[in-house]
């Protein structure tokens, strides 16, 4: 053979070895209808109790049930609570199980597993200490069968059951709900819809679920988390994709069928793209929010943050975090507006045209010195980041002594639950941002308590906050329920724990051979079919 | 020899002995505690400092590294703080696609870019050398995500011919294997292809001015055996070099790569656990890396030998 037909012939295999690559077929699973979905963080802890990520609760609700679930007009339903019967002096709660529930091991869901779960979520969660506040005991009556005694009524009982967010009091075996609360469970056993596959389990890359042949749905339609939890597809893949670009291109080419939450600013890239929908399926949205350092000067002085509420502009954030009017709004209440106790009622300050001499005169007579003001920042989290850079702005404007300080959110996280002044590492505001589940009520919304050193980070101390909030707990009905936390948002305008900045929606995208998607707070994957 | 191999193997565990310790103590003194990470958004103070505790993470400098260096005598890397997984069993999990990945580029590297070195060298001054080295200085300029998205936007969005993103396993065949490791490759190998042609032409043209090589075109040996059977051989140190240093960049170079073409290597393992402090697997990883890059700068300085027969040890 010539040289010159040598290299002839590596090309030719070569040519050929790239034409069998173009052509070959996608590896998957033959003949299975798989939901490829790029969730919105890495999926690393199975334990919806001990962590709040709501990726986890996202997990929890593929592989866990719950007894109770609300609807989308915020009614508690029962879900896998077939029947059950309220006492007259409110004190007893007697609970029936629906036939045919079964964990993914094969066992059947008994009345024990049920309380064992209950009461691991009412060790972490605080609407659940509340409910075991009020606890007397929670007895297995038989398998199918249990009440829940009561020291004194309780009126939230069913919503606490129902608890849409983290920490939802999902259902687990009581040999895995017996677990510490403040250690993971491994064991991803339960009864929801899908199965988790551990095999496949790739941290940081890859989770796979499978259709839970056994599950037996409600025979209501899905509502939320309520009603019939009917799965129309084979296998789930959850695939992890941190660049936000390649996640665009690889919905744009067919990869994947669902990205549960995309960028603002890619949105113009998706649009374009016929076979692709981009859609706000989250009613609810999330909520910024700018907290403060109640422990040191200059916001533990309560005039100093009275003044930010008469500068910050709701429509700066709003552009800041989602890029346009159309995936935010304005919402000047504590409690997520949309949704039944949300109010202006005390708003006033924050609302309108923003009034930076009277911001002065509050800071004068705050007695302000100059102190240094450091703002913690998570670069990596343009949520955080974009509300700190506009937070700066607007002290810098007043005369303040502000600064940014930049990490990561490790880093921010971390350093937030320092009690130490500036000098040693500690800090005057950080930002974050609550999905709108989270902050519906005072019973859920944590940073708008005023309860000290036990208090979210910031620790503001006020006792007037927690009276109030204690008497909305006592409210019997929706009229006083309303009043109550209408009173609660008054003191927190006054008293001013946090500043809301926003209210914002990242909009999820998916192809259009999808269908069923469910309009609610938490993306979830039942009711799905693809065609 | 052997003597030599023995030496430089019980050199690379003091080395790893040195990297243990000092990455463990970085990794110490780095603000960020994972417990704050697993409590998530909503927790308290109080829930952060009970699972810290639980942890194991209040307890001194001494006790965490010698609680380690124990399990590690045993051949045990730890558990991943957040997934409950052995180190070993995640850094297995990801040693396929990296591997992959870097054999790939190193081959891609390596085929285009040594011929185009020797070339550019034999025809130093035309405009074919000229482009090679205009090439390599771009090769250099340009970031590698840049050349990432712009192959992602021609060959997966707008031809439609190559896959966005992922990894398929060998296991999976041959060609699904080949399709996810195309893009990677040449966004990751593109950088090494400048790198190693720079000095491929460099050192060829060191070699080619040797009144050796002109005693051999003077004995009317064929041009292509002078350049490739005396030229290139002897220019080939300096290269092996190059290439050995490449693959310790090729490590840096895989996680903006894995990142972006979404492979779960181990790049993107070590950046996923620097984020969320997963100390055993930083440590495992960082273990990981040392003994790659002292055992391939090992297996370089022998090649010396072959390249070479003057050099012994």
């Amino acid at each position: 053979m010539s040289k010159g037909g040598g290299y002839r012939s590596i090309a030719v295999i070569g040519a050929l070895m790239l034409a069998a690559a173009l052509v070959a077929p996608i590896a998957s699973a033959q003949g299975q209808k798989v939901l490829r979905f790029i969730p919105q963080a890495d999926l690393r802890i199975l334990d919806p109790i001990t962590t709040t990520a709501y990726i986890t609760r996202n997990h929890g609700y593929m592989v866990y049930d719950t007894l109770f679930a609300t609807d989308a007009k915020f009614q508690v339903q029962p879900q896998m609570v077939d029947k059950y019967e309220i006492s007259k002096d409110q004190l007893t709660y007697t609970f029936t199980l629906r036939d045919g529930l079964k964990f993914h091991d094969g066992q059947p869901v008994r009345s024990a597993d049920c309380i064992a779960s209950v009461e691991r979520w009412a060790k972490r969660d605080a609407l659940g200490q509340k409910l075991a506040e009020a606890t007397e005991s929670w007895k297995a009556v038989n398998d199918k069968t249990f009440t829940l005694k009561l020291k004194r009524p309780f009126p939230l009982t069913l919503e606490a059951l129902a608890k849409p967010s983290s920490n939802v009091p999902f259902i687990m075996p009581e040999r895995i709900a017996k677990t510490d609360a403040f250690t993971n469970i491994t064991d991803p056993t339960g009864s929801g819809p899908f199965k988790f596959v551990k095999e496949e389990w790739v941290p940081g890359n890859k989770v796979v679920y499978v259709k839970n042949t056994d599950y037996v749905p409600r025979k209501e339609p899905p509502s939320w988390a309520a009603g019939g939890k009917v799965v129309k597809v084979d296998r789930v893949e959850w695939i992890y994709i941190p660049d936000s670009a390649t996640a665009a291109a690889a919905l744009n080419a067919g990869e994947v069928d669902w990205w549960e939450q995309m960028p603002p600013d890619l949105i113009p890239v998706l649009a374009k793209n016929k076979s692709v929908k981009v859609e706000n399926i989250d009613p609810l949205g999330s909520m910024g929010l700018l907290r403060f350092n109640f422990l040191y000067p200059p916001f533990n002085n309560q005039k100093m943050r009275q003044a930010l509420l008469y500068v910050i502009d709701q429509n700066d954030y709003v552009l800041g975090i989602a890029g346009n009017a159309k995936n935010g709004h304005p919402c000047y209440s504590y409690f997520t507006c949309g949704t039944p106790l949300a109010s202006e009622v005390g708003a006033e300050p924050l609302k309108g045209k923003r009034d930076f001499e009277k911001a002065k005169q509050l800071i004068k007579e705050s007695g302000y010195k100059g102190e240094k003001i450091v703002i913690i920042d998570a670069t990596d989290q343009p949520i955080v980041h974009s509300q700190s850079l506009l937070t700066l702005e607007t002290l810098r404007k007043l005369g303040l002594n502000a600064e940014v300080q930049a990490g990561d959110w490790g880093t921010l996280i971390t350093r937030r639950a320092s009690k130490e002044p500036i000098d040693k590492g500690g800090w005057s505001i950080f930002h974050t941002w609550l999905v709108g589940p989270d902050v519906t009520s005072p019973a859920v919304n944590f940073a708008v308590r005023g309860n000290g050193q036990k208090a979210w980070f910031g620790w503001p101390d006020d006792a007037k906050i927690e009276e109030l909030r204690e008497a909305w707990f006592a409210a019997t009905d929706a009229a006083s329920s309303k009043k109550a936390a209408e009173a609660v948002q008054a003191r927190a305008f006054d008293f001013v724990p946090y500043i809301p900045t926003a209210q914002f929606i990242l909009p999820t995208a998916y192809r259009t051979n999808l269908s069923g998607v469910i309009i609610a707070p938490v993306t979830f994957m039942w009711n799905v079919e693809k065609h | 020899m052997t003597a030599y191999i023995i030496r430089r193997l019980f050199s690379t565990l003091v080395v790893m002995a040195v990297v243990a310790f000092v990455v463990f103590s970085l990794l110490y003194l780095t603000p960020g505690d994972p417990a704050a990470v697993i409590a998530g958004d909503i927790a308290t103070s109080e829930d952060i400092q009970r699972i810290h505790q639980r942890l194991g993470l209040d307890d001194p400098f001494v006790v965490r590294f010698g609680r380690w260096v124990g399990a590690l005598a045993h051949g045990d890397l730890g558990t991943s703080i957040f997934t409950n997984l052995p180190v070993t069993q995640l850094i297995g999990q990801r040693v396929e696609p990296t591997l992959s990945l870097t054999l790939c580029t190193l081959v891609v590297a390596i085929a285009v870019a040594v011929p185009l070195g020797v070339v550019a060298a034999a025809k130093a001054g035309t405009w074919f050398d000229r482009a090679v080295m205009a090439f390599s200085v771009l090769g250099f300029s340009v970031p590698v995500f840049v050349l990432a998205y712009i192959l992602i936007l021609t060959f997966s969005v707008q031809l439609d011919w190559l896959p966005v993103q992922g990894y398929r396993s060998f296991h999976e065949g041959f060609w699904p294997w080949l399709r996810h490791l195309i893009l990677p490759s040449i966004a990751l190998g593109t950088v090494y292809v400048a790198l190693i042609a720079r000095m491929t032409r460099a050192s060829m043209l060191d070699v080619l001015a040797q009144d050796y090589v002109r005693t051999a075109q003077a004995k009317g040996l064929a041009p292509d055996r002078v350049l490739l059977g005396h030229a290139l051989k002897n220019a080939a140190v300096p290269i092996m070099t190059i290439i050995g240093i490449g693959v310790a960049l090729l490590i840096s170079g895989a996680i903006v790569t894995e990142t972006v073409f979404a492979l779960p290597g181990i790049g993107r393992l070590t950046v996923d656990a620097i984020l969320r402090r997963d100390y055993p697997i930083i440590q495992g990883v960082t273990l990981l890396f040392s003994a790659i890059y002292v055992l391939v700068n090992l297996a370089v300085d022998l090649s010396y030998a072959f390249f070479d027969p003057r050099i012994r040890y």
